[in-house]
């Protein structure tokens, strides 16, 4: 009886009150939680593309650049056969890199996943596939050179065995070095998310698929790869994002003799033509944004994030 | 397609490495019945079950479906469908198609096998939900459908690894009610893992008790249960008082046990040699508050514990050289002469409740 007098209508406001206050700071503590990586997001990715959409529409010459809004910059991008081309060489080495190390790294998850039995082997095969990454990219692309070139390994090596005449010419400098060395670089991008995935697949519905008659062949292709598609869909959109905006592989691999779209607004900036760079990167950020969004359609990836 | 197969097991071992998960186990399975291997985890019921299915290689032994030996067959060749613990539907796949399954491997055409799997899930009353997929049903839902995959092969027998530990109570007790129909429709011989005693005695016509990789016992349930074993299966299955001791000698046909704290027993079986341990076993629910009618056949304890149970009381007393002494006594009988937990009461049983178990190793 009395803890009900003691209920009076002011202790029960201030209890209100106070209670009140509580969840305010609670609500504080969660925006101060998300504060930086919205202050990181915000003035180095959103600010930075609002800024290259906006620098797009602006005028230029020689020498400096004039706030405006033109629609000059895409018209000579869009219209210039040129750049139509290269879209489409970047868009060749996309699709060959993608098929390259979709396979390989499906191939690799596979066995990382189903056939190393204990996961300690797991673990330390898996830290095995990264340990190229251990060099900087650069390095690892240049240490292609004496491997391919024409007094390289390879040739060298082939010439010696008496199985060519000469030294094959196309091994470094050309499209097949670009891919090589872009397949060395973005395979692991694509064994990480389907190995992920893999690992998640339950081993009684391998059993399961075994015990309805299915072969090896048959799980394959009717359990395992439609349940490795979100892993599939990841991989491929880090690979193709990797590919469809690099320019340093192609530069130096092709030597100069290939090119794609990310390289093409390289030189466009080192004439000072940031305008016609920053519709270049709008057009190239729209494609690649379309691609994802297509991949996305096609594969619903929610479970695995 | 009531075709039903036994199921021969000879001589059965499963090694993992060095340790031995099944210790040449033999059992015949008779073709139609309903078998329940029962016993704690770790105790080999669900590797046996992985041999008979084929998910688990045989390290020696055989095992024989009716009238092949398929020790050495893939699993979809040896006649039997396995329902899985987690019921291992594909996730990817409606209920159509997951029923659908072994006929798409074996190569059926679209038509014909989606037209079976519509009626194998009619059969199950799934056919509502054939186009949903697994993650979207029920528990007792999934094991229907589970049960319709397994059964459009049909089967000599079906096996099923603890297929009620995933459902809540309500769902265990009507699930096994329809395992047991369908059983009984079917005709074909049920293979069925649990640790359950409950789900055992309700569901199967043979229960294999397991322990440690060996067959403890197998039998129909009311043997199990009313005359276990071993001391293994009498403490397992849970009605029984289990005391042990080292045999002084027989009288009357009954075998006379010293126990370490001084008391001695009578029971009914097998009679030893003098000297030799033996282990016996007093059901709970034949134990008499009151004199013995002859000094062997009961003693004083002290009361430790009692429950109310509703039509029983359960009463534990310490004594006759164990510490946890179970008596499950009628309401009515408890409440006339009411106990208090710290008192001294006379427990009293039949010769004939008192048995005598076997070891295994004798």
């Amino acid at each position: 009886m009395t803890v009900a007098v003691d209920q009076s209508p002011a202790a029960s406001i201030r209890l209100k009150a106070g209670r009140r206050g509580r969840r305010l700071d609670s609500n504080i503590v969660s925006y101060l939680e998300a504060l930086p990586l919205t202050l990181i997001l915000g003035a180095f990715l959103l600010l930075p593309i609002l800024m290259i959409a906006v620098v797009s529409f602006w005028d230029y010459d020689f020498a400096s650049m004039y706030p405006d809004f033109l629609t000059m910059n895409y018209v000579e991008t869009l219209g210039s056969w040129v750049t139509w081309k290269t879209y489409l060489n970047t868009l060749k080495f996309a699709l060959l890199v993608w098929m390259i190390t979709l396979i390989a790294g499906f191939w690799v998850a596979y066995f990382l996943a189903f056939h190393i039995r204990s996961s300690a082997m797991q673990m330390v095969l898996f830290l095995v596939c990264t340990v190229p990454f251990l060099t900087s990219n650069i390095i690892r692309m240049i240490s292609w050179i004496p491997v391919l070139g024409r007094n390289g390994l390879v040739n060298s090596t082939l010439i010696e065995m008496g199985l060519i005449p000469a030294p094959i010419e196309w091994l470094l400098y050309s499209d097949f070095a670009v891919v090589l060395a872009m397949v060395h670089l973005y395979t692991l991008f694509m064994v990480t998310p389907i190995f992920n995935t893999l690992m998640r697949i339950d081993r009684s519905l391998v059993e399961a698929a075994r015990d309805a008659g299915a072969s090896g062949w048959q799980v394959l292709t009717n359990v395992i790869l439609p349940l490795a598609k979100p892993g599939m869909a990841i991989g491929t959109i880090f690979v193709v994002t990797l590919v469809m905006a690099d320019f340093s592989t192609v530069q130096v691999m092709s030597g100069g003799q290939s090119a794609s779209v990310a390289l093409m607004m390289k030189n466009q900036m080192s004439l000072l033509q940031y305008p016609a760079a920053a519709a270049n990167a709008v057009v190239l950020l729209a494609l690649v944004l379309l691609m994802v969004a297509g991949i996305l359609r096609v594969v619903d990836i929610r479970k695995e994030l | 397609m009531s075709k039903a197969a036994e199921i021969d097991i000879v001589s059965v071992t499963k090694n993992y490495g060095t340790t031995t998960a099944v210790h040449a186990i033999s059992l015949k399975i008779p073709a139609g019945s309903y078998c329940c291997f029962l016993g704690p985890s770790g105790c080999g019921k669900t590797s046996t079950l992985r041999m008979i299915a084929g998910h688990e290689s045989i390290s020696s032994g055989d095992v024989r479906l009716g009238n092949v030996v398929v020790t050495d067959l893939p699993p979809a060749k040896r006649g039997t469908a396995m329902m899985f613990q987690s019921y291992a539907l594909l996730p990817h796949l409606d209920l159509i198609d997951n029923v659908a399954f072994s006929l798409k491997m074996k190569g059926v055409d679209k038509e014909e096998r989606r037209a079976k799997a519509l009626e194998m899930l009619t059969l199950m009353q799934m056919e509502g939900y054939a186009t949903r997929r697994p993650a979207q049903l029920s528990g007792g839902q999934q094991q229907r459908v589970a049960l319709a995959r397994a059964l459009i092969t049909d089967p000599e027998a079906l096996l099923l690894d603890e297929p009620l530990s995933a459902l809540d109570p309500f769902l265990k007790i009507r699930m096994r009610a329809e395992l047991k129909k369908l059983q009984q429709n079917l005709g074909i011989t049920f293979v069925h893992v649990t640790h359950s005693q409950e789900e055992a005695m309700a569901l199967a016509d043979l229960i294999v008790v397991m322990n440690d990789g060996r067959i403890e016992q197998a039998a129909p349930p009311r043997i199990v249960f009313e005359s276990p074993a071993t001391a293994f299966v009498a403490r397992f299955m849970g009605d029984h008082n289990v005391i042990s001791g080292k045999v002084s000698g027989h009288d009357n046909g009954l075998l006379k046990l010293d126990v370490a704290d001084g008391g001695s027993f009578a029971a009914t079986g097998e009679l030893r040699q003098p000297g030799e341990g033996a282990d016996i076993a007093i059901r709970t629910d034949h134990v008499r508050i009151g004199e013995a009618s002859q000094p062997d056949l009961g003693f004083t304890g002290l009361v430790s514990n009692i429950e109310y149970r509703g039509s029983t009381v359960k009463l534990t007393a310490a004594g006759a050289g164990t510490e946890d002494f179970t008596a499950i006594v009628r309401d009515r009988d408890f409440f006339a002469t009411p106990i208090k937990v710290g008192d001294a009461v006379p427990f009293a049983w039949d010769a004939g409740d008192a048995i005598v178990l076997g070891r295994l190793d004798s």
